[in-house]
């Protein structure tokens, strides 16, 4: 593997020894020395186009755990908001020996371009570009929803699993991650939002649902992942209010009680409590937010692993 | 491709009785003592002699796995790999005697591997290594406390240690 | 210096083969005795009407790091055209008259084709205000075609009024159709790749409507619309019925919308971003069946140069648009004759006649007419080449480099000379 770009660059089994792969670095964050010399002598650079406190610190200690050095490069407020491309901005960072760069970007396709142009050498991560992917957090995801259905996780996969998706699915990078990701891992995945929002070409017309408490109905999801809602889509009209979204598509104690009691909750954060999510639900058994965050630094270990060692394929 | 046993299924055994009751004698008893196998061989080799320190001393000593994949310095060498299983006991090995078990000792840089590997678990006592072939061809300065065969070989040449977990037969064989 | 030529057994948009004789610039029936002619050798090669674009972007004044008057005029003359119209959206603005006649002055200092500037409708293309549209078109450039292309005209009371004023003298707006509520920050088509690849979508309505609208106010005004750059299949419907109601419309549609789909935009890059976007082959099949049954009038190239660094970025960044004047012939013998849909005939409409006729050019698309001055394009339809990134148009936002093409221009005619001879530039200091 020389770039992760897409949650479509695995395929089943590729998938599950990811995850395997992350089962074993998770294991380091349990010993008393929590650090590994794997990648000592390369150089990470976080180029984050976009604030995003919360991957960037997870991508900065997966590095930083593999003895990497690693640089912050927050584009935002620096030359680059005005006139400096992402193309030199990225062969700036990569003559400064950048062996893999983190892309974050609001443009979609971006990681993509980077990766596919002569701009740079370096192994691109794709760490969320504009509303088409993040491909970590479909991993760090399909890790939680692994680790909460099995003793044993090692070599499974998510066959027969239902997941309902609900929110913004249009703009969200999350949403098509965890689609791609959790139906080459054999899930059965439905999204749910606002009809302004949830497009059927990405899952198919029987898998949309307009309505949450519908959708829980018919669903019977084992997983709920809610998507964080954008103020931004209020004001172009996407939907009305703040409170009519939470009443038809927030996740409260009442729809909770609705679901199984194993079902399990992820948020990929940060959350919007009140709005998309409770406090109750949020605070629930069923909640695994804290999981993915931990599970975070794991599997970005392991995507940084896949990239750095072995040897410099030709691209 | 010629092939030529150097290890019989009862050489092996042998050696493998003689390398346990050394490392009794050494450490004065099976107290204290930890088995650390580097996979994939060497975790069988160690439950092995496990048994056998079992059977004379009436010791159950403690068996994992250290896995070194994460610690080589040739990484960027060879194709990326996952690594294998780590599992140190749940007492840990701070103060304990380990003795770091592996097939075959060449270069000693797994072995070098091994004992980075080491000090991010803890703190022993004392480590000692333990492998069933010395092939020589050294590049570090380590030497193995107890061995099974020394094995003076050419580097074009490659040994295999066959294990029944892993391999169906009881040998080791020398290819060239 | 002679300018008497004998085009020797060319092959005429009819199939027949015939000496084209030209004398002191013009068409003649037969060589005048005592006339010292040149004769060239033009057999294999199709004699056709000289190319008119009704949409180029020339970029001067105010982008002179894309393109100039000269350079596009070199790139057209190498894409067999004699005329071209050079879009308003210029730095000032082609919203006065002594901007539209510094443009045609620019033409003709260059030399190699004709240069029609076409004039914005409203002040500085805002859409709030209408330019001084008399004032252009009595000015030296003579300006018929109006046009705020790059923006619409969305404000359906100005585009009211603009219909009916152009009426005085002839003019025509040529619409750049696309309701702007509807295509805040779009980036490619709308539909299942564009929510799949996360570009926002720009969706075909977003262009419907607007030509729905306009089809209407020209009707009620009884006056003349073009519209720029079609690109769905809904459009060409619209377009079809409209002239079935008899409604005076007229519409073009660009090479690279007869040629490719959305799929490019699968790998992100934005040399395949354009405005408006490439659409499914459903639409490329609608267009290419109006082009041939006569509901799209022409093929206009909306040549759009940009410098490098305006597509060497992310997709949302760049810029839209595509070079087009060098390989529009290709397309278009590919589209009408190679697919076995059309004829000559058609092509040499569609690329000339047409075009002229919308634009009121008396001296283009005149042909073999006997006594009008020679603008002719002459190609090869077996000529087989490869397209490459240097052209000549300064700009290489070509979204068919390493493509095959078969047919090109080998010689074209412009006011009597050569502008371009065997695939070589023929400067007008050089004659």
């Amino acid at each position: 593997m020389r770039h992760l770009l897409s949650a479509a660059d695995f395929s089943h089994d590729e998938a599950v020894a990811m995850l395997d792969l992350a089962e074993d670095m998770a294991e380091v964050n349990d010993r008393e020395v929590k650090k590994l010399p794997t990648l000592r002598g390369k150089t990470v650079v976080n180029l984050f186009f976009e604030d995003s406190t919360r991957t960037r610190i997870s991508f900065e200690l997966a590095a930083k755990r593999l003895s990497a050095d690693v640089i912050n490069f927050a584009a935002k407020g620096s030359s680059v908001s005005k006139g400096e491309s992402l193309k030199d901005t990225a062969q700036t960072l990569e003559a400064m020996g950048a062996d893999a760069i983190v892309l974050r970007h609001s443009s979609s396709g971006s990681a993509f371009r980077l990766a596919h142009t002569d701009w740079v050498d370096s192994s691109i991560i794709n760490a969320g570009d504009g509303s088409h992917e993040h491909p970590t957090q479909a991993l760090l995801d399909a890790m939680t929803i692994r680790q909460s259905l099995n003793q044993d996780v090692r070599g499974k996969d998510l066959a027969g699993v239902r997941v309902l998706i609900v929110g913004d699915i249009s703009h969200s990078r999350v949403a098509r991650s965890n689609l791609l990701l959790l139906t080459t891992l054999g899930a059965e995945v439905h999204v749910c939002g606002p009809a302004t929002l949830a497009p059927s070409s990405l899952v198919g017309k029987e898998r949309v649902h307009y309505l949450l408490d519908e959708a829980i109905r018919q669903v019977q999801p084992d997983v709920v992942m809610m998507l964080r809602v954008q103020q931004e889509r209020m004001t172009a009209s996407f939907f009305p209010t703040e409170r009519e979204y939470s009443r038809v598509w927030g996740l409260n104690k009442s729809r909770l009680s609705a679901l199984d009691d194993k079902t399990i909750v992820l948020h990929p954060g940060p959350m919007n409590r009140g709005l998309e999510i409770d406090a109750a639900s949020a605070d629930s058994k069923n909640s695994k937010v804290l999981h993915q965050v931990r599970n975070g630094v794991s599997v970005r270990m392991a995507v940084l692993y896949s990239l750095l060692s072995g040897e410099k394929e030709n691209a | 491709m010629s092939k030529r046993t150097v290890l019989s299924a009862d050489d092996l055994s042998r050696a493998i009785t003689r390398i346990s009751h050394e490392i009794l004698e050494a450490n004065h008893g099976a107290e204290n003592l930890v088995l650390l196998g580097i996979p994939t061989r060497g975790v069988f080799l160690a439950e092995r002699i496990s048994s056998v320190i079992k059977k004379h001393s009436g010791h159950e000593v403690q068996v994992g796995s250290l896995d070194v994949t994460l610690y080589r310095d040739d990484l960027a060498k060879q194709p990326t790999r996952g690594p294998g299983v780590t599992s140190v006991p749940s007492t840990g090995i701070t103060g304990s005697t380990v003795v770091l078990v592996d097939d075959v000792l060449y270069s000693g840089r797994t072995v070098r591997a091994a004992l980075d590997a080491l000090n991010d678990h803890g703190r022993p006592k004392a480590v000692l290594l333990a492998v069933l072939v010395d092939r020589g061809h050294r590049e570090l300065p380590i030497r193995a406390d107890f061995v099974g065969k020394n094995l003076p070989t050419s580097s074009v040449e490659h040994i295999a240690v066959k294990l029944t977990e892993t391999d169906g037969v009881d040998e080791v064989v020398i290819e060239s | 210096m002679p300018r008497n030529y004998i085009l020797q057994s060319a092959t005429d948009v009819f199939g027949k083969s015939v000496d084209v004789v030209i004398e002191d610039g013009a068409i003649v029936e037969k060589p005048a005795l005592g006339v010292e002619h040149e004769k060239i050798d033009c057999s294999g090669l199709t004699v056709l009407p000289g190319f008119v674009d009704l949409h180029t972007h020339l970029r001067e004044p105010g982008f002179e790091q894309s393109e100039t008057v000269a350079s596009g005029s070199r790139a057209a003359a190498a894409g067999g055209f004699t005329a071209i119209h050079a879009m308003a959206n210029t730095f000032p603005v082609a919203d006065t008259a002594g901007v539209v006649e510094q443009v045609a002055r620019l033409g003709e200092d260059a030399g190699l084709v004709h240069v029609q500037p076409i004039g914005a409708v409203t002040v500085g293309l805002k859409g709030e205000q209408l330019a001084e549209l008399g004032a252009m078109a009595q000015s030296k450039a003579r300006v018929r075609i109006f046009s705020d292309d790059g923006n619409c005209v969305h404000d359906p009371a100005l585009m009211r009024r603009a219909l009916e004023y152009v009426k005085a003298f002839d003019g025509v707006v040529a619409q750049h159709a696309q309701e702007p509520r509807l295509t805040v920050n779009a980036q490619m088509n709308e539909g299942a790749l564009s929510a799949k690849l996360g570009l926002a979508g720009w969706p075909g309505v977003a262009e419907e409507a607007i030509i729905a609208r306009d089809l209407m106010l020209t009707e009620l005004t009884s006056s003349r619309l073009h519209v720029c750059h079609v690109s769905t299949a809904g459009s060409v419907e619209l377009i079809r019925q409209a002239k079935l109601r008899g409604i005076r419309v007229s519409a073009e549609v660009t090479p690279h919308h007869l040629l490719l789909t959305e799929d490019l935009a699968s790998g992100y890059d934005p040399i395949y971003k354009v405005n408006p976007p490439l659409r499914k082959q459903s639409d490329v099949d609608a267009l290419r069946a109006g082009l041939v049954d006569g509901t799209i009038d022409v093929i206009a190239t909306d040549h759009a140069p940009h410098p490098k660094e305006s597509k060497d970025t992310d997709w949302a960044s760049a810029a839209f648009g595509m070079v087009g004047l060098e390989s529009a012939y290709s397309i278009a013998q590919q589209v009408l004759i190679d697919s076995g849909e059309s004829s000559f005939e058609r092509l040499a409409e569609v690329l000339s006649t047409n075009a002229s006729a919308i634009s009121g050019l008396t001296d283009q698309g005149t042909y073999l007419s006997v006594g009008k001055v020679a603008n002719l394009t002459l190609v090869d339809p077996e000529f087989k080449t490869q397209v490459e990134s240097k052209t000549q148009s300064m700009s290489e936002n070509n979204p068919y480099v390493g493509r095959s093409f078969t047919g090109g221009v080998v010689h074209t005619i412009y006011d009597g000379q050569f502008s371009y001879r065997n695939r070589q530039i023929v400067e007008r200091s050089a004659l």
